[in-house]
Parts: structure tokens; C-alpha cells; sequence
């Protein structure tokens, strides 16, 4: 399904398979439920990503955090909001691989995604024709500016406020 | 009053032209309406009845002559010439097109206003005391906080598609007049007794609606520093463990209610332990720029007793009502804070024309140093009159039908739109409160009734707030016909209490005799003293029941 990042349209080098699937895969996502199978099965230095419903327990997540490549976070719909909290404590915890949105989600949420901590997004199809790249691009630009601190994109007017009065960021 | 700087100003008008973008592509088809809606919601427009609706914000109740003189203005060109202050300190204009709402949205930021989540599934208007800055109770002006919380909730990337609307209130008064306690948030400015320092005690899971619930303390005492962190940590586990799967139970209160106040408390401790609190709160150069707008006005040096004032009562008895009724005690002697009262008889509740509209900024800048508030009681309220001034206003504001003396009586009835504009509702409100105001306007029994809040909504909603109306009405469609259930000892204050229903729904007809015979009862039974509220703790439901089924059995 289509893939892109806050540079635009891009590649995806990482294939959805089973835990039983998984040998000779660069780049597996497997789903959740399967991610210890996975983990055992896999090969040494073979990267691992995995598929994540968005009511996971968190305890159990963050025991394997450090174990992954990367994170697809589900979106059911664009208007549940939970992967953007998800996001934010899957980064709080210090997670530096590849985090995703995986579903519906809009355009005029990118800007959000990517404070959240996410890198990329993946889409339906029917939604991505609807919504080509250059929107989402064009969504990132409209409004430059955000008022909270300790969030990825543009910096906190918070913090830009202090810069323009010759403080310290 | 907080004026916006170049990165508020340069945000709104980029939130403008952003709308108008997410406009044109749910025409040409990039947006479906679902995805349309919550954007659309997120900058105050609603579909309504009848036609479109738009609701502005006025962060905790503030608002400038500058900015009521333009909110006339779009009265008069965008909608009928008049508008309705609502329940959460924000102003519906009714008859907006949508094509019209980009022009408005570009009005409102030419005065530093704005319509930025006043609807959706997101943090809404922070509202506050009413009084904030004047009232003598006060131990903090709570609108430095609010303007904080408005800038830090604003298009927020993680919090904007919540689970459903989140209300956040905030007092720095004893006598709470923000109604904290039903807010999904409700923060209230104190001193720490052992170290003399200003936090906040947070209550959460507040909240009106199908399922009305007082909010529960989480935290005694917050420091100032941790307010952000901590509201993202509440918000954190509210967004992530709210329940989506009912609309119905999706408010942090049932969240706060199934697993219980110190569970939730327990979460979102382990929340804020998490975050880098440094790395979210504001640093204190930014609190204390935001706080410098809110220094009070230069008020002249003036004896606190007024003779201008004490001959003008003694010499005119309607006047002498007005004093009594429409003025707050202000923190600077020689001044009172007054209540222009929106219930006229016979009118809607909360409605103003634009004409009155300019009316009020002309004399706020006469009389108020060009400030006016607005209260959830859907008043407005000029801070800072001179008592000196109070006369020469009472007859300016009568010459434009503002000065009902009423404030906190039998006829300052709240009540939401109803059925005459609102697409939710399932009765009328506006008729009810009308024929109510009219009954006891008419029998000049008002001050003798003293303070009665009578709350209205025309459906389980509850915009109205008649849960924590001394007597609450709601109304209901029953078989067809609308029905009326009324409740009996809700408080809005920090004796925080929801209403208990009085028996069967009444016709809107018989709803101002039933009124009447509970009346009745209190002013038969009352201790020298007394107010409505205070009897009926005393006497208990009972001796109000059997009248109000006097009513219900005549009719039945």
C-alpha cells in the first residue's frame, strides 16, 4: 500500500508476514500476537517490525521495545486518536527505529503524526488517490507554527518567543 | 486583556487559510464529509436545524469593546443582527452561510478572535470566573492560567481526536463561579497552608449530559510548574484508555467512574513520572509575560462608600433594585463589578442585538476601561464600575432594554437554544423559560424569592446545565408530545450537587405552576435568612415532591 514520509511518495522495503514466514524476509512486519515466535525465529541481525493494534498493553510493549526496527502503529479510523498517544510514549520510551501509521488517517492529520514521533505513514489505496502526496505536503506547510513543548516539527512558539527576546531555546 | 503577539497573530490567520483550503477540498472531493466534519467542528461550524451555526470563543469570558463592536458587526451583515452568548462563555451566531464562515473567521482574527475548537472531539474553550481579577475572594487571577491552557490546547498534535470533548474550567476564587466541579477538567488556584505556595487542586471526571457526574479530586496540591505535564499526562490516559466504542460512555467521567478516582489518579501519576516535566511547562519569563496582560487597570483612589450612589437608591426604588441585584463587590474600593442581565422578560436567554451589542462596548469603554466579560450564566458583565458611574449607567443600559434587574433570580433563567435552532434537541427551551419569567415578573415576587437558579435544556444533553440547576428542567419527547421532567437541589458551586427528579414529566403548560407551588413550599417554610437553596438541604425533597405531584396528579 502506498507509503510516504515528510519528503513525499517513497518505497516501502518492509513486507507484512507470519512469524512462520518470516525466513529469508529483509524486512518482516509481523503481527503483534506473533512478535516472540518472531523474535526466536529470527535470524541474527535480521531486522524485525511489527504490526500494533492500538489498544496494546503497554507493559508488554515496552519490555520489547529495544528488540524492534520498527513500529506500525494501526489507525482503525482517522478519527481515533489513540496512535498519536501511542506514538508519543513509544518515542518517551526512547525508541529510535522506524515508527509508522498504518490506515486511514488524513492529510490534515500528517502535521500531528509527525510531532507525535512518527517518520511515515501507510495508506488504502482509495484514500491515497484521493489524496495524492502533494497534499499532504502542501498540509505540512499551512501552519507553520505549534504552541506545545516536547513534541517533534515545528519548534514550540513557546520556545521561539524566548529566542526572540535573546534567551537561551 | 492578553493581545495576541506575531506568532498568535501569524497561527490564526494561517488557521484561516487552512480552513478555506479544507473547504475547497471537500468540494472538489479530496475530503469525504466524515473527514470533513471533525475539521469543519474544529473551527466552530455546525450543521444545525436550520441552517449552519458558528461558535466563536471567548477564552474565559474576556472580551474587549474593540471586539464586541466587531462581533456586532457580524450580527449585522452575517447573520440577523443579533447573537447568543451560550453556557461555555462562547457567542452561536445562528444564520451564518458556509460560505460566508472564511470571511468571518478572517473578522474575528482582525481582533484577535477566533472560532478554533469551540466544537469537536477535542480540548474546547477553557473557561473561568467570570469575575477573575475583581472578586475579593480571590487568591489568584485564574486567566493567566487559562491563556496558557488555550495556547498549549490549541490544534494540539496529540489531543485532537479524542475519544470526545474535553471541558477544562479554572477558578483562583473560594466561591467557585466557573462551576469546576462539572467540567471534564476543573483546576482551582490555592495556597498551600504549610508552605504558602499558589498550585492548583485538579478535580477530573466533572460532567453534565445523559450521565451527570461531580468531579473527583486527583490532586490536592499541584505546583504551578507541573500544571502542563500533568494536563498531558491526563490527557495521555484519557485518550488512550476513554472507551470508543459508545459515544455515549466516551467522557473521561465514565473512564474516572469504571475504574475509580484513585485508580485513574495512580495512572496518570505513572504518566507524569514518565515525562520530562521541564521539557513541557512553560519556563517562567513566558508565565509571567502571559500574566502581565491581566495586571488590573489603573483604578482611581476612591472612598469605598459613594454618596452620589446612597442618594441615587434612596431617590428612585427601581434603581435602588438594580444596585442591589446587578452588582458584585469589587476588590477595589469605590468600585462594583455589574451584571448586564440578558433575561429580559419575555426575551430570549443569552440573546443580544447588535445594537445592544455596541451599546455594552460603548459603555464599557465609558465606564469599565473598555472590558467586558461574559458569564456562564449567559450575562455580561462590566468589571470595574465606578459606584460614582453606577446611576448614569443604569440609565444608559435601560435605554437599550439591558437593564432587568434579575441577576441570580427567579427570571435569570439559563436554558440552551432548544428546539427553536438546535438539531439535538427534543423540546423547546426558550418557551419555557419565557412563560416562567413571565409568571413571576408579572407577580413582582422576584426579590422577595431571593437567589433561585432555574436551569433549562430541551434535551439529555444538558447544554442548559439543569442537573445542577436549583430547580433544573429538562425536556423530553414523549409519545410525540414535549414533556418536561424537573429536578429538584442541583448546585453549580463547590457544594457541587446534582438535582433529584421531583416525579413525572409535565406539559410545557403546567411547568409554571408546578414552579410556583415548589416556590410555594420554600417561602411558607423558610427560616429568616434562608435562601432557596439552603431550605431545600434543610427540608429534604419531600415537602417539594407532594406539591409538585399536586400539579402532576390535577393534570394527570
Amino acid at each position: 500500500m502506498p507509503l510516504l514520509d515528510r519528503t513525499g511518495s517513497r518505497d516501502d522495503a518492509w513486507q507484512r508476514v507470519t512469524a512462520a514466514t518470516l525466513d529469508g524476509v529483509a524486512h518482516p512486519i509481523v503481527p503483534w500476537a506473533e512478535l516472540p515466535a518472531a523474535l526466536a525465529a529470527a535470524a541474527p541481525g535480521q531486522p524485525i517490525g511489527v504490526d500494533l493494534p492500538n489498544n496494546v498493553a503497554w507493559p508488554e510493549l515496552a519490555l520489547l521495545l529495544r528488540r524492534l526496527a520498527l513500529v506500525s502503529v494501526r489507525f482503525p479510523s482517522f478519527a481515533d486518536g489513540r496512535g498519536f498517544s501511542l506514538a508519543k510514549r513509544i518515542r518517551g520510551h526512547g525508541f529510535a527505529g522506524t515508527l509508522r501509521a498504518h490506515g486511514p488517517i488524513i492529510a490534515d492529520q500528517f502535521a500531528h503524526a509527525l510531532a507525535c514521533g512518527f517518520d511515515e505513514v501507510e495508506l488504502p489505496d482509495d484514500l491515497a488517490a484521493r489524496q495524492p502526496p502533494a497534499q499532504w505536503l502542501a498540509a505540512l506547510e499551512r501552519v507553520s507554527d505549534a504552541y506545545p513543548r516536547g513534541y517533534a516539527g515545528p519548534q514550540s512558539i513557546l520556545d521561539r518567543r524566548r529566542q526572540a527576546q535573546g534567551g537561551t531555546p | 486583556m492578553y493581545r495576541y503577539d506575531e506568532f498568535d497573530e501569524r497561527f490564526v490567520r494561517q488557521r484561516v487559510a487552512q480552513f478555506r483550503t479544507q473547504v475547497a477540498r471537500r468540494l472538489d472531493g479530496s475530503l469525504s464529509e466524515d473527514e470533513f466534519k471533525p475539521l469543519r467542528l474544529q473551527n466552530g461550524v455546525y450543521l444545525q436545524l436550520h441552517a449552519y451555526m458558528l461558535r466563536i470563543a471567548i477564552p474565559y469570558g474576556t472580551l474587549s469593546s474593540r471586539q464586541l463592536r466587531q462581533l456586532a458587526f457580524i450580527g449585522e451583515r452575517f447573520d440577523r443582527g443579533y447573537g447568543h452568548f451560550t453556557t461555555r462563555q462562547n457567542l452561536q451566531f445562528n444564520w451564518p452561510t458556509l460560505r460566508d464562515v472564511p470571511e468571518i473567521l478572517d473578522l474575528l482574527a482582525d481582533v484577535e478572535m477566533h472560532c478554533i475548537q469551540t466544537s469537536g472531539n477535542c480540548i474546547r474553550n477553557v473557561t473561568a470566573d467570570h469575575f477573575a481579577g475583581v472578586a475579593r475572594d480571590e487568591v489568584e487571577d485564574p486567566r493567566p492560567t487559562a491563556e496558557l491552557i488555550r495556547q498549549w490546547s490549541t490544534n494540539h498534535p496529540e489531543f485532537s481526536f479524542l475519544p470526545r470533548k474535553f471541558k477544562i474550567a479554572v477558578t483562583g476564587a473560594e466561591h467557585d463561579r466557573a462551576a469546576i466541579k462539572t467540567h471534564d477538567i476543573g483546576l482551582r488556584l490555592l495556597r498551600d497552608p504549610a508552605s504558602g505556595e499558589i498550585g492548583y487542586e485538579v478535580m477530573v471526571g466533572g460532567g453534565l449530559g445523559r450521565t451527570p457526574m461531580i468531579g473527583r479530586v486527583i490532586r490536592p496540591f499541584l505546583p504551578k510548574r507541573d500544571l502542563l505535564a500533568y494536563l498531558e499526562a491526563i490527557m495521555r490516559v484519557y485518550n488512550l484508555e476513554g472507551r470508543r466504542d459508545n459515544k455515549y460512555k466516551a467522557r473521561v467521567k465514565i473512564l474516572v467512574h469504571e475504574i475509580g478516582a484513585a485508580e485513574f489518579s495512580r495512572r496518570v501519576d505513572d504518566e507524569f513520572a514518565r515525562l520530562d516535566g521541564p521539557s513541557v511547562a512553560a519556563d517562567t519569563a513566558e508565565l509571567a509575560r502571559i500574566a502581565s496582560y491581566f495586571a488590573p487597570p489603573v483604578y482611581e483612589d476612591l472612598p469605598d462608600d459613594s454618596l452620589a450612589l446612597d442618594r441615587a437608591r434612596a431617590a428612585d426604588p427601581a434603581f435602588d433594585r438594580f444596585a442591589a441585584v446587578n452588582t458584585t463587590p469589587h476588590r477595589a474600593p469605590g468600585y462594583v463589578g455589574v451584571t448586564v442581565s440578558l433575561k429580559p422578560v419575555g426575551g430570549a436567554p443569552g440573546d443580544a442585538t447588535s445594537d445592544q451589542m455596541r451599546a455594552v462596548a460603548d459603555l464599557a469603554d465609558r465606564y469599565s476601561f473598555g472590558e467586558i466579560r461574559v458569564s456562564h450564566h449567559q450575562n455580561l458583565i462590566l468589571p470595574h464600575v465606578r459606584k460614582d458611574d453606577l446611576h448614569a449607567l443604569w440609565q444608559a443600559l435601560a435605554a437599550h432594554d439591558l437593564a432587568t434587574a434579575n441577576v441570580g433570580l427567579v427570571t435569570d433563567i439559563i436554558c440552551c437554544p432548544g428546539m427553536d435552532y438546535c438539531s439535538l434537541a427534543t423540546a423547546r427551551s426558550i418557551p419555557i423559560a419565557q412563560s416562567i419569567a413571565e409568571r413571576f415578573a408579572a407577580s413582582g415576587r422576584e426579590a422577595e424569592i431571593g437567589e433561585l437558579n432555574i436551569k433549562i435544556s430541551g434535551c439529555i444533553n444538558a447544554c442548559g446545565h439543569h442537573h445542577v440547576g436549583h430547580i433544573g428542567i429538562l425536556g423530553l419527547e414523549k409519545s410525540g408530545a414535549e414533556s418536561y421532567q424537573l429536578t429538584l437541589g442541583g448546585d453549580a458551586t463547590l457544594n457541587a450537587a446534582v438535582g433529584e427528579r421531583l416525579g413525572p414529566g409535565l406539559a410545557a403548560e403546567d411547568v409554571p405552576e408546578a414552579i410556583e407551588r415548589i416556590v410555594g413550599v420554600y417561602l411558607g417554610e423558610r427560616q429568616p435568612g434562608e435562601s432557596f437553596i439552603e431550605a431545600v438541604r434543610r427540608l429534604g425533597l419531600a415537602p417539594f415532591k407532594a406539591a409538585f405531584q399536586e400539579v402532576a396528579d390535577a393534570v394527570a
